[in-house]
């Protein structure tokens, strides 16, 4: 694989700028590493190469003319989460229902990438309408996990986390509406950050859960997710719910914090999220990062949060309710699939027709789920009531906040299960959202950072750090400072112990010749 | 379609004497605002389909609603004209229903929580009586695209029709305010229905928020109407009847009712809750498909608009925007015409009163005004079966012909000539007095060389004026008056009579 | 007793407009009554005295001025239609307005 694909965004548009390297070359690289490894991993639904060799060329050719770059990240490819409307490619959301759909616009984030020279790359595989946490909902087949092809890559996007982690693009942008950026992240190595609600604009991204949806940037460092979270930040007036106020700095957040030094930062252990139901690996890896961040100079407090332990049930009624309703507009009759329309049936049982061809089983069962408790004699005991628990929560983070500056816990409570594991036990799938979900619920800003490989399985653990809303740079510090000892500790970056792809295809897991750990992966049951 | 059971109709007589309706009237206003409610789509109406859309009233996925300022503004101001209180927090609300007119199959619309509530508007009925209608709720929501229904030649047979959808429509501002139930209206109750319709039409015109055309759906009436037995005080089972499209359906409409539903009762039937349509051609109304599921709407609140919250000083500032609104002004012109309270009602009724108002600030004389409209305007809209509003002249234009009549550029025969040109489409009537040629001729020329062809016409008669017989030239005048097609002025002709006459 | 029966799952499918078969009602109504009973407990926690959130970024009066903006084509508009007639989308015969 060419060396150009293991650099970090960082260190390639810096390249690319100095013109020592070219993001033509840069993108090809990517493109052949995506030609060689997706047929086993399957991160893309949809490939541009030809739109990106273009978008990189322009990229080129302006800095040939002496422009500046546009942005820090000019010339980087990145891969973009299915979920994004883009004006030059199909946008189908891991559904068939929108199988082909090519929207007639971009969203904003796909706008803000072109604008800052971003590449892009193509599309990547994810959880139908980013209801899931395996990417095993995808109409177009499920994707595999890097660090272990039976393994799932987490979900919703697991296309995204899967591309960064190996090595087919050095960004990626995923959405987290319950933990679809952070828990793929925590299961394949990789940095992925929910950054506050209203921070990325949610115009032209596809609405799961309209009040939780939000976009934000998967990568292989702190740094680089931090630079790319610059990218598509900020105020958009096509977002109602769009938060009028300056991107929180945090690249410079993430390039203080990579010195290092957390001396006096309070970092709260959330008492909730322990326990039973943990893979022992994880909460190991866990017990070892955070002393790992008491090294560097932080307090380690352990605060209480009694309400998350209800955010998992508030979480499944009110992402189902809302998403009822943002799906009801998949009905055949303006785009999409249209199915059993001979020219006798009415429009009603066309719609009918088409949605039930047209959506799969988790997508249906959210959306009854949803219906159901929104239904009039409901919904007061149930969507109503998870509203509360939503104010119970943010009352939670908010008593957290006065103690700590950042709150921590394992990012998902076991690490990569294996496909088909949990695909016919909908409640065993939810608990992969434990820890992320009260985030999304209170809107404030959380990420997964790598903490290691979990002892019992050797399969990658992940780091939450969570910070108040629009204070999301507390998160990145703690997370570079957190990166930096780790990798210095463990004497190189975990994501370069991903196995090398390229030679053990779907022949079955085995110990790549870069893998460090000793001894045979455990594929036992994993607690939870 | 079935026109319902065929109980028939109670004698309306009959209906009053044993039952009271009670009315519940909810009007849809389209805003004229410049834009949509929740994008930046030109809201205009008549552009070829699906041309005025966008992501988001298309309902693409991804799109996001963010609302219009102006289309706020204008239902605050609506509300405070209704004498509604203005909520200091509100929130707009999902309502979930499928439909293929609807881009998201929901509507994103203000329920338990609108904007502006209790208020009233006060009717004067054509007895001098004023009553007044309690206001439930002004509040906002995002109308629908509209559908062309094609190929239903075959009838109830399963054929080659199917529907064609044009979102223009769709997302364009809709205000909707619904009445408290109005009781106790009696037989007038057809009466206050058109009377509120009327009084509210008015009303937003003069707040110029909407065009108010009934005949292109920007002003939209659905009628609720129940029967409970004289005396009791228990709300009798209500329908709603749509597709009012005009001030006279409404009280067709809640009249038919009045009497289907009587007679159902009568029968010892019962009413069943359900919409229905009214047929202007027949003037009756009929039940729409029953649905196989009880409506469950599902409302929560709408996760992509974040709460309103009207400042006092946001609502003062509106408050100040309000124009004289069309009781106040039917007060000051009424003792600035010095109008009897009988007068006032007869222009009121006949929807004369703005015209009037709107003619005199254009620079007229009220008593012209009032003549031009109360007399040969009110005969030709009459004569046409047409509303005076409907009548296709301004009172920009009304002014102008009685200014011409001043001027003598125009005599009260070529005026109602121009006016008949107006009424017909010809244009302006500084136009239609060039194109066909009516000004008054004034031109003493041309006047002189008629009056010398009359009287050489005449020899006689222009003898006998010369012997001093002044009053035998009327008979001159006539001639040259006809020879002129009318438009001299005969005055001046019998002027130059005499002295052509006195050489 | 379940949660929710096998009756109210079709009556979901129908409002939401899901011609679900018979396996999958049976698979449905199990699940959901599974996932129902789980989610329940949020009324262990929530009393009366505490108000909703629906968002919980509480961001009020966002607006956009009464200004037009430019629209999408015609034929952009169409782009993804199955059919299309006239400039307008073509869909079945729709029921309940005649």
């Amino acid at each position: 694989m060419s060396e150009l694909t293991r650099l970090s965004a960082a260190e390639l548009a810096d390249r690319i700028s100095r013109r020592e390297t070219s993001a033509v070359e840069v993108t090809q690289a990517h493109l052949d590493r995506i030609g060689s490894v997706d047929p086993v991993v399957r991160a893309f639904l949809h490939l541009d190469g030809d739109g990106a060799l273009a978008a990189a060329a322009a990229v080129d050719e302006g800095l040939q003319r002496g422009d500046a770059a546009t942005s820090p990240l000019a010339g980087v490819p990145l891969a973009l989460k299915d979920v994004f409307t883009t004006a030059d490619m199909p946008t189908t959301c891991g559904s068939r229902i929108l199988e082909g759909w090519r929207p007639p616009y971009d969203s904003t984030v796909t706008r803000k990438l072109r604008e800052a020279g971003v590449v892009l790359l193509g599309k990547t595989n994810m959880d139908e309408f980013a209801m899931g946490s395996s990417t095993e909902n995808s109409a177009y087949g499920p994707t595999r996990n890097p660090w272990d092809l039976d393994r799932v890559p987490g979900g919703s996007g697991g296309g995204s986390a899967t591309a960064v982690a190996a090595f087919e693009a050095p960004l990626a942008i995923g959405t987290d509406t319950g933990g679809s950026i952070r828990q793929p992240s925590a299961v394949t190595g990789t940095v992925g950050v929910k950054p506050t609600y209203g921070g990325v604009s949610r115009y032209g991204l596809v609405a799961f859960s309209s009040s939780l949806d939000q976009g934000g940037p998967v990568a292989r460092t702190v740094l680089d997710a931090a630079l790319l979270h610059e990218v598509i930040g900020g105020h958009d007036p096509l977002d109602s719910t769009s938060i009028d106020a300056p991107v929180p700095p945090v690249v410079a957040a993430a390039r203080a914090g990579a010195t290092g030094e957390l001396t006096g930062v309070r970092i709260g252990v959330v008492s909730q999220f322990r326990g039973e139901g943990y893979q022992p690996g994880v909460l190991h890896a866990f017990e070892t990062a955070v002393s790992r961040l008491r090294d560097l100079g932080a307090v380690i407090v352990e605060v209480s949060c009694p309400a998350f332990d209800y955010a998992l049930p508030a979480y499944y009624l009110i992402a189902p309710s809302e998403c009822s309703s943002n799906l009801a507009r998949f009905d055949g009759m303006r785009y999409g699939l249209r199915c059993g329309d001979d020219g006798t049936r009415t429009a009603e049982e066309v719609m009918s027709l088409t949605r039930e061809a047209g959506f799969g089983a988790e997508v249906k069962r959210r959306i009854m789920l949803g219906t159901y408790a929104l239904s009039a004699g409901y919904y007061d005991a149930y969507y109503g009531q998870a509203q509360k628990v939503r104010t119970l929560i943010i009352r939670d983070f908010a008593a957290a906040f006065e103690k700590v500056d950042v709150l921590v816990s394992p990012t998902t409570p076991t690490t990569a299960f294996r496909l088909g594991e949990r695909v016919d036990d909908p409640l065993s799938m939810y608990l992969s959202d434990l820890c992320t979900i009260p985030s999304n619920l209170a809107g404030n800003a959380a990420l997964s950072v790598p903490a290691g490989l979990a002892d019992d399985d050797g399969l990658p653990v992940g780091l939450q750090v969570m910070a108040p809303v629009l204070a999301d740079d507390r998160a990145y510090r703690v997370a570079a400072a957190y990166e930096a000892a780790r990798d210095a500790t463990d004497g190189d970056p975990l994501w370069s112990r991903v196995p090398d792809l390229t030679e053990d295809r779907l022949s079955g897991p085995s110990i790549d010749t870069e893998d460090r750990l000793s001894g045979p992966r455990i594929a036992g049951v994993v607690g939870r | 379609m079935t026109a319902g059971m065929t109980t028939g109709l109670m004698d309306y007589d009959e209906v009053v004497a044993r039952f009271d309706p009670v009315l519940g009237l909810e009007v849809h206003v389209e805003l004229s605002t410049a834009t949509k409610m929740f994008c930046s789509c030109p809201n205009v109406f008549g552009a070829p389909p699906n041309t005025h859309v966008c992501p988001t009233c298309l309902g693409l996925p991804g799109s996001l609603p963010v609302l219009n300022r102006a289309a706020v503004e204008s239902v605050i101001r609506i509300g405070l004209a209704l004498d509604c209180s203005i909520a200091p927090w509100c929130r707009f609300a999902r309502k979930n229903y499928f439909y293929p007119d609807m881009p998201k199959n929901f509507q994103i619309s203000q329920y338990d929580e609108p904007i502006a509530l209790h208020g009233s508007l006060e009717l004067q009925l054509a007895d001098g009586s004023t009553l007044s209608v309690g206001i439930e709720r002004a509040h906002m929501e995002e109308d629908t695209g509209k559908s062309l229904h094609v190929g239903g030649a075959t009838g109830r047979i399963h054929g080659a029709s199917y529907s064609l959808l044009d979102y223009n429509r769709a997302g364009v501002p809709l205000i909707e305010i619904v009445t408290k139930p109005i009781v106790g209206a009696g037989a007038r109750a057809p009466e206050v229905a058109r009377a509120y319709v009327t009084a509210l039409r008015d009303l937003l015109r003069a707040l110029g928020v909407s065009d108010v055309r009934m005949d292109q759906g920007s002003l939209r009436c659905d009628a609720n109407v129940s029967l409970m037995p004289r005396g009791s005080s228990v709300f009798g089972t209500r329908t709603e009847t749509k597709n009012v499209n005009s001030l006279r359906s409404v009280e067709r409409a809640v009249r038919y009712e009045m009497c289907r539903q009587a007679a159902v009762l009568a029968s010892g039937g019962e009413i069943v809750q359900e919409t229905r349509h009214f047929d202007e051609a027949s003037g009756t109304t009929s039940a729409g498909r029953r649905k196989e599921t009880s409506e469950d709407y599902r409302y929560f609140p709408e996760p992509d608009l974040v709460p309103i919250t009207p400042s006092d000083e946001w609502v003062e500032k509106l408050r100040a925007t309000l124009p004289e609104l069309p009781w106040q002004r039917q007060a000051r012109v009424q003792a600035e015409w010095d109008l009897s309270d009988l007068e006032l009602r007869d222009l009121v009724n006949a929807g004369a009163l703005d015209l009037i108002a709107a003619t005199v600030d254009a620079g007229a004389a009220p008593a012209e005004a009032r003549s031009w409209w109360v007399a040969y305007l009110t005969q030709q809209a009459n004569s046409r079966g047409m509303e005076l509003a409907e009548l296709g002249i301004t009172p920009q234009q009304v002014a102008r012909v009685i200014s011409l009549v001043r001027a003598g550029t125009l005599t009260n025969n070529l005026a109602r000539q121009v006016v008949d040109g107006i009424l017909a489409g010809e244009g302006e009537p500084d136009d239609i007095i060039v194109t066909r040629g009516l000004a008054v001729v004034s031109d003493d020329s041309a006047l002189t060389a008629a009056v010398e062809q009359a009287l050489a016409a005449q020899p006689d008669i222009a003898a006998k004026i010369r012997g001093g017989k002044v009053a035998a030239a009327g008979a001159i005048v006539g001639a040259v008056m006809k020879a002129t097609g009318g438009k001299a002025n005969a005055q001046r002709v019998r002027e130059l009579v005499l002295a052509h006459c006195a050489r | 007793m379940p949660t929710i029966s096998r009756g109210e799952v079709a009556h979901l499918a129908r409002l939401v407009r899901l011609a679900v078969t018979e396996e999958e009602l049976d698979l449905f109504a199990g699940q959901l009554d599974v996932i129902l009973n789980s989610v329940a407990r949020v009324r262990e926690v929530a009393t009366e005295d505490i108000p909703p959130t629906s968002h919980a970024i509480g961001l009020e009066d966002v607006f956009r001025d009464d200004v037009p903006g430019p629209c999408l084509t015609q034929q952009q508009a169409l782009s993804g239609a199955y059919a299309t007639e006239d400039g307008r989308f073509q869909v079945p015969r729709i029921l309940d307005e005649s």
